[in-house]
């Protein structure tokens, strides 16, 4: 079996509210110095048998056009073999 | 073709609000609509197509961005690439973008609330085939109920669209959502394809309805299709 990890990061340039909101808070519970927080998201993909290439291929495809939109995000991929 | 027989189509998503609301407008302005289904590779044959506003597939994912694959738009973004009419209103505006059909992307609302309110507009481009029944600089108000409808793109896709007429309608007296550069509406570069956060199909009857400016998207599209702009 394989797992694939894919993390979502919205570019840098874009404004994240949820990721201020999340600042907000960390300052309310008493929590100093934060200067930043972004917000991501993390897909945990469980796959049967061994990943071959076009498999792997086909995992960059979905990430970069389902999993995170290009205009606005980045995506990171990994691949653990149990 | 007579305005009688234009047929447009709205289509459905799981979580669509709007279709009902919208193919009100369509017959409000002299067509007859048509309901697609988000599961049917089928256009039905029609004239133009709308994109409703809702929460297609419960925003889950990115708003938009399930709806983007569902077998109706394959065929939406195929015709929408040969010049047929298309407007996505608010949740339609999202599938546009998330379908590439349109530049950028519309994200959480900069202050993160939800936000309903009756909305000023100036319309900043009358030649598109949603906008044309307009006159350029018109101020109208219609509805805007959105809590992802904070336009963004890069400062060269902004550029671009500002350069070539392309941002059709602009937030007034208030940005409501973060939208950069008070965009409330864009156009492809051919302008068959317009997308609009605010909803014209709310403000089409005066017992409904802050005023009846909503209709002139729909009407637009009717004179496009009658001087034969379409396509």
């Amino acid at each position: 079996m394989a797992r694939v990890v894919v993390d979502v990061r919205l570019k840098s340039e874009i404004l994240d509210p949820q990721g201020r909101a999340v600042q907000g808070a960390l300052g309310r519970l008493g929590l100093n110095g934060v200067t930043n927080v972004r917000q991501g998201k993390q897909f945990v993909i469980d796959i049967d048998g061994e990943l071959d290439a076009a498999a792997t291929e086909k995992l960059h495809e979905i990430a970069g056009n389902l999993l995170s939109n290009p205009v606005i995000e980045d995506y990171e991929l990994s691949v653990e073999q149990a | 073709m007579s305005a009688q027989g234009a047929r447009i189509g709205v289509v459905t998503f799981p979580g669509s609000l709007d279709d009902r609301d919208a193919a009100r407008a369509v017959r409000l302005a002299g067509a007859e609509p048509v309901a697609l289904w988000h599961a049917d590779h089928d256009l039905k044959a029609v004239d133009a197509v709308v994109l409703p506003g809702g929460f297609s597939y419960g925003d889950y994912l990115r708003c938009g961005a399930i709806a983007r694959f569902a077998p109706v738009m394959q065929e939406i973004i195929a015709a929408a690439n040969q010049g047929l009419p298309v407007l996505g209103i608010c949740n339609g505006f999202q599938i546009l973008c998330e379908s590439h059909l349109l530049p950028g992307a519309l994200i959480r609302n900069d202050h993160r609330h939800f936000v309903c309110r009756d909305q000023r507009l100036q319309i900043t481009n009358n030649t598109s085939l949603w906008t044309r029944d307009f006159e350029l600089n018109e101020e109208i108000v219609v509805p805007l109920k959105n809590g992802e409808g904070g336009y963004v793109a890069s400062d060269n896709v902004l550029d671009e669209l500002e350069g070539e007429g392309r941002v059709i309608a602009r937030y007034l007296e208030v940005n409501p959502n973060g939208s950069y550069r008070d965009i409330a509406g864009i156009t492809n570069a051919r302008g068959n394809v317009v997308g609009l956060m605010p909803h014209p199909e709310h403000a089409v009857e005066p017992l409904t309805g802050p005023t009846t400016d909503g209709l002139g998207f729909f009407t637009s599209v009717l004179s496009s299709l009658l001087q034969g702009a379409a396509r």
